[in-house]
């Protein structure tokens, strides 16, 4: 039978207590349990997860090789209850011998983390207690955000249930305009579909516009694929992908496919030649605009960063608009390297002093300001342009301040102007 | 306030705390909130940033009616044990976001998919909820709405009282 690449991976990680070798044939809707490769908590949802791995009565995780702990959300500390979550979560991976807990100084956001490391690989099913794992399906795995109590679960027994989703596929077509990314197709995308677009499914991201996107840019649709309600977004391995991966794993792994005539929900095709570079308005990632038809909006504040647009692809975009100019003396524009080698590497090729003399600051890797942790918190009637994923009311501080998500280079532009801005005009 | 979630069996009835589309798990429990873990802590900001309200007049017993894709967002367990805490005995909608659907499941607190009861809901009417004969009673509308029933093995999990009571027993059943 046909198969999706969703229904691949699942259907070859099905527990099957007997042992036996044969791989079954899984339709949408069904209800099975599978075998998980990567098992991945942070410092928010870990102590719940730790709390109710207690009450399983199970001493030990079920392979410590594959439960990674980072420390991102409110790390380093920004008050007394982060520090005792994060020593918490310390204190567990010291008792567990856990190789991959991600402490400061190692860390950086899980989802810019776990694929730099090669921790996660094509082929795998990845849960994590964090609603964007969906991230790694750039790479062709199954991944799949879950609450405490699964990933608990998880942890301990090394499987979960999980429900066979159907496929949506997105086919893709003609060449980029400049300035578009990966965050400006993700943004159309969930424009076009709503963020229950794809609620409970699979999305398949694929066509000639996606085979040319960089790694960067897949990971950034993969991510946010659950702001259209997907159960994960996936990507082909391709070349890309294989060179991406190449001196990372430390592992085999295997790559699957999507069968042609796999019968899928729905095949969307999209003319990406169309698609200007994008912008949410508050407050739904599905209040997608051309930034043509924006209009004058005014900012305060521009956060490049985050699991979705933390990656040297965006900061080399960014510090290429900000090089020799200065941001606009009204905007605080925050920059937040996603792992410690995206910091190193953008000082490196001096990214870093670029932003910093263009009176941008540049942050330790964290979530912090994307969901309205600390570093860079709203005022009542501020706004903010925003490289993040959400931009639900309040999600970056005050109920009554506003956050228009969009990708790199229009944030970097509009730290500039002051106003949110195309790349054209600085 | 009630935070067993063992209500299954016997009928609920509440006032209802109705409220529209898309509701995310950042306004269930701002993220502001997530440097605590516990139900009681959760459940005196639940809402509090959509409906300042909530917190202090929700009474144990009382029912969320929502619209669709409720829950949407984070995974956050915090945003279900929120509302567990808050004593909230089941949330009713037009349709869920699958995180919180399988975290409401996991923890024992009864949701119900269910567009026609939700959209005709309003704010502060009572409802009868009998999980079991899967019927939603609107006493204001004097009106009942058939549910559908759970698939078997999610019914398994929430007849043990979520899935880590759940697990236990199909561990302790493996080494028995």
């Amino acid at each position: 039978m046909a198969q999706t690449l969703a229904e691949k991976i699942i259907a070859h990680h099905v527990y099957d207590p007997s042992h036996s070798d044969s791989v079954p044939e899984l339709s949408p809707g069904d209800l099975i349990e599978v075998n998980v490769d990567i098992v991945l908590a942070n410092d928010i949802t870990a102590p719940i997860s730790l709390r109710e791995f207690e009450k399983l009565g199970v001493e030990r995780v079920f392979d410590p090789d594959k439960v990674v702990l980072v420390a991102d959300h409110f790390a380093p500390n920004k008050d007394i209850k982060s520090a005792e979550q994060c020593a918490l979560m310390r204190r567990f991976a010291r008792e567990q011998d856990l190789p991959h807990h991600y402490d400061v100084g190692q860390m950086g956001i899980e989802h810019v983390l776990l694929h730099e490391q090669g921790l996660v690989l094509p082929g795998d099913v990845v849960v994590g207690a964090d609603s964007h794992t969906c991230t790694y399906g750039a790479l062709g795995a199954f991944a799949t955000g879950m609450g405490s109590t699964d990933i608990a679960v998880a942890m301990a027994t090394g499987r979960i249930w999980m429900r066979v989703p159907e496929t949506k596929r997105f086919v893709y077509t003609g060449t980029l305009q400049p300035w578009v990314g990966g965050k400006d197709l993700i943004l159309y995308t969930i424009g076009m579909i709503g963020v229950s677009g794809a609620l409970y499914q699979a999305m398949e991201f694929t066509g000639p516009a996606i085979d040319a996107l960089s790694m960067a840019g897949r990971f950034t649709m993969a991510n946010m694929a659950i702001e259209a309600g997907a159960k994960a977004g996936l990507f082909a391995v391709d070349a890309s992908t294989e060179s991406y991966v190449a001196g990372r794993a430390k592992r085999p792994y295997q790559v699957f496919a999507s069968d042609p005539d796999a019968p899928v929900a729905e095949v969307i095709e999209i003319d990406a030649s169309t698609i200007e570079p994008q912008v949410a308005l508050p407050h739904l990632p599905e209040n997608a605009r051309p930034i043509s038809e924006v209009g004058e909006v005014r900012i305060d504040q521009a956060v490049i960063g985050s699991c979705t647009n933390g990656r040297l692809e965006d900061l080399r975009i960014a510090a290429g608009l900000l090089k020799g100019k200065q941001v606009n003396r009204d905007v605080r524009c925050i920059v937040i390297p996603g792992t410690q080698q995206v910091y190193l590497d953008a000082l490196r090729e001096g990214l870093i002093e670029a932003f910093i003399e263009a009176g941008a600051v540049v942050s330790t890797p964290t979530c912090g300001p994307c969901l309205g942790g600390y570093m860079g918190i709203l005022a009542a009637g501020e706004r903010a342009v925003s490289t993040t994923n959400r931009n639900f009311r309040g999600r970056m501080g005050h109920t009554d301040s506003e956050v228009y998500l969009s990708g790199p280079a229009v944030a970097a532009a509009s730290a500039l102007t002051g106003h949110i801005s195309s790349p054209e005009e600085v | 306030m009630s935070t067993d979630g063992k209500t299954l069996g016997g009928r609920l009835r509440g006032r209802v705390w109705k409220y529209g589309d898309n509701i995310d798990t950042d306004v269930i429990i701002p993220a502001r909130y997530l440097n605590m873990s516990t139900a009681e802590e959760l459940a005196r900001h639940c809402m509090e940033d959509i409906d300042p309200r909530f917190a202090t007049e929700v009474e144990a017993g009382d029912i969320i009616v929502g619209g669709e894709n409720f829950g949407c967002g984070s995974s956050r367990e915090h945003a279900p044990l929120a509302i567990k805490g808050a004593g909230i005995t089941c949330v009713v909608a037009e349709s869920f976001a699958r995180i919180f659907y399988r975290n409401a499941i996991n923890i024992g607190l009864p949701i119900i998919v269910c567009p026609e009861a939700s959209r005709e809901a309003e704010d502060g009417d009572e409802m009868v909820i009998d999980l079991e004969a899967g019927r939603i009673t609107n006493t204001r509308l004097d009106k009942s709405y058939t549910t559908s029933p759970f698939p078997p093995f999610i019914m398994k999990i929430i007849q043990a009282g979520g899935l880590i009571p759940y697990t236990r027993a199909q561990l302790a059943s493996a080494e028995g």
